[in-house]
């Protein structure tokens, strides 16, 4: 172990810089270890992603803050790295950095008409109704009967059940304001889901799919043949079927029968005004409108097996069929974006890494640089997967630390370190004092409504709350 | 009586670290771990010694009694979860 304890940046304090952050302190408790976010809050897609309905799962936030920055580990919001501070400040001051800055942006799916107006990224409704500061001015037409959502995935299943749950249910969740509102006007009637494969194949956890079930006053509807899976899946589903595949076949057999979970009184009485259509098999071809979205055009798929194995869907048939609608969300994965000075692989959207250990081109170890979380893995996994991934990162940093590949940082605590830089380049620097007064004035704003929290969605009002607890303090 | 995982779990592994009898699954490192949208209690193994409640801190698991309505379902899947395939199944070596 070198004399100075080491100095760690973590870019990004989404989960997987959280987790990174607490794995540190476990192996190496005499780290010293700073938090670079662009934004003034903490937590990432957890604040930012997660479903506001979903308000046991948002509770990890006590836990990253326990482990991190409870125990020391510095904040350093509203810093966004390549733009207030480079890679190589970074370098300059720290013993080595790990980026964590998730996938910023949406995957496009490659269809005439997705720049249409009314045509939006799941991405970027999820950011508005969970109050991300740079997506709040987005309007969202919701005056149509219809809303198509493409994908099959749990982001699918979020924004759709978010367009169908009442006010009632949504005013008890931290929604942001400005969407609660809006969506009180909404008059969405029915939410279509295109799923290009097959029940089988869906990525829906099966706890969302039933979820969907359970959304007062809607009733979930699927075609019985969409329901039937076709000869391949059949096979697939017997050979080599998860737990989770099998679960939602059987779910979608029952919301297909009219027996589905939750939705049998409302189907039985028929109170349920508003529903839901789940669409196997089906992709989009394009999307049409005269200066905004009316309607969606879609295509009927075969499954085939590929030489890898994998059921892929292939079109089957010319015949095209017309769902008109007034808005579109397009739930087919997020997507990373590269980062200034640092190696970036085109294809995979992610930095090119080994175990964690990001990459030069000729495929050697960039020397204490590191990546975890989506932008090492791509964007799938739960929470959790990034503990795990945390943990492999931050063990190969350790042993390189032990091993002595990693040379003390160029900067001397003399030239006032990082802190100088910081508040030469940033006076509205928020640091983990401003970001629990912004915590506790939201949880403080929701509690008088009954609500868990009441987001504060404007950087002027983050950093006003941030910036009162610096001056109190 | 058993204790029941919930949907809400986030597969973050800390129940497992507690449990004193190893009755839940799949662990990390198991065929299943990685496809697995939640982690499950065995109802035949869990002695209900509530450590897991303590360790969750999604506050996902809940003793069979006190699973909030929403989440009645759960008990069952996490038994089907294991009538697939046991615990004992799933430890043998
Ligand atoms: C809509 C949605 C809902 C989800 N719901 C669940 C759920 O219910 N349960 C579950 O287990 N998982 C859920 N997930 C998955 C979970 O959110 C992800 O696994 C996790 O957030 C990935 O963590 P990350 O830290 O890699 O990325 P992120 O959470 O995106 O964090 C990246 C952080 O880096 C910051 N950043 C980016 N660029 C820079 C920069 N240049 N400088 C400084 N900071 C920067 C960002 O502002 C952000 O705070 C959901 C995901 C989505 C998209
Ligand atoms: N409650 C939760 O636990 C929760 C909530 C939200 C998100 N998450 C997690 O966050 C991660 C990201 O979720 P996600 O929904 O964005 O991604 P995802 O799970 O990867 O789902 C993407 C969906 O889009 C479909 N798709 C991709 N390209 C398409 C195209 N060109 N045309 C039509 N459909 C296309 C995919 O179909 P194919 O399968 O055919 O490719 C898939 O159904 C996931 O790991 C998810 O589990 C979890
Ligand atoms: S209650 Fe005890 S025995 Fe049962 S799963 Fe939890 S930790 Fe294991
Ligand atoms: S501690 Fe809770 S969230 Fe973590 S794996 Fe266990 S049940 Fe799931």
């Amino acid at each position: 172990m070198g004399a100075v304890p080491p100095r760690i940046a973590v870019v990004g304090a989404g989960p997987a810089g959280a987790f990174a952050a607490a794995s540190v302190w476990r192996m190496r408790p005499d780290a010293q270890v700073d938090f670079f976010e662009r934004l003034p809050t903490a937590w990432g897609l957890l604040r930012a992603g997660v479903a506001p309905d979903h308000q046991e799962i948002k509770r990890l936030d006590d836990t990253f803050d326990r482990e991190t920055l409870r125990r020391g580990c510095r904040f350093f919001g509203n810093v966004e790295v390549g733009v207030d501070v480079s890679h190589a400040d970074l370098m300059r001051h720290y013993t080595a950095v790990i980026y964590a800055t998730g996938a910023q942006t949406d995957k496009s799916i490659g269809i005439p008409g997705e720049d249409l107006p009314g045509s939006w990224a799941a991405t970027e409704f999820v950011a508005w109704y969970n109050g991300h500061p740079d997506y709040r001015g987005l309007e969202f037409d919701l005056s149509g009967r219809r809303a198509v959502v493409i994908g099959n995935g749990n982001v699918a299943a979020d924004v759709t059940r978010i367009l169908m749950r009442s006010p009632e249910e949504l005013e008890r969740t931290d929604v942001a304001d400005h969407a609660l509102e809006a969506l009180r006007e909404s008059r969405i009637e029915e939410v279509v889901v295109l799923g290009r494969r097959g029940p089988a194949q869906a990525a829906f956890t099966s706890a969302e799919l039933r979820e969907l079930g359970y959304i007062d006053g809607v009733d979930v509807q699927v075609d019985s043949a969409e329901a039937e899976l076709d000869k391949v899946s059949h096979e697939w589903l017997a050979e080599e079927g998860t737990f989770t595949a099998r679960r939602n076949v059987a779910l979608v057999r029952e919301y297909a029968s009219g027996t589905g979970a939750g939705t049998g009184a409302d189907a039985v009485s028929g109170a349920a005004q508003r529903r839901i259509v789940l669409r196997f098999l089906r992709s989009p071809a394009a999307i049409r409108g005269t200066g905004r979205v009316e309607a969606v055009d879609i295509r009927r798929n075969e499954l085939v097996r590929t030489d890898d194995g994998a059921l892929r869907a292939r079109p089957a048939g010319d015949e095209v069929e017309t769902i008109e609608c007034g808005l579109v969300l397009r739930s087919v994965g997020y997507q990373a974006v590269p980062l200034p000075d640092v190696p970036f692989d085109e294809r995979s959207y992610v930095l090119p890494n080994d175990r964690g250990r990001v990459l030069l081109p000729d495929g050697e170890p960039l020397a204490g640089v590191y990546a975890v979380g989506w932008i090492k893995r791509g964007p799938t996994g739960i929470l959790g997967t990034n503990k795990r991934d945390a943990a492999e990162t931050v063990r190969c940093l350790v042993d390189d630390l032990a091993a002595g590949r990693l040379p003390e940082p160029a900067s001397v605590d003399g030239d006032g370190g990082i802190e100088a830089v910081l508040a030469d380049r940033k006076p509205d620097l928020v640091t983990a004092e401003g970001w629990h007064a912004i915590d506790v004035l939201e949880r403080e704003r929701g509690s008088r409504d009954g609500r868990p929290r009441a987001k504060l969605t404007s950087r002027e009002e983050l950093l006003d709350a941030a910036r009162a607890a610096t001056v109190a303090g | 009586m058993t204790y029941v995982i919930t949907g809400s779990c986030i597969k973050d592994d800390s129940c497992i670290e507690v449990c004193p009898v190893d009755c839940i699954h799949p662990k990390p490192g198991a065929p299943d771990f990685e496809t697995a949208e939640q982690l499950y209690i065995d109802p035949e193994v869990c002695i209900d010694c509530d450590a897991c409640v303590h360790a969750c801190p999604v506050d996902a698991i809940y003793a069979e009694f006190e699973v909030p309505e929403k989440f009645g379902y759960t008990v069952e899947v996490n038994a089907e979860f294991f009538a697939e395939k046991s615990t004992a199944e799933r430890t043998a070596v």
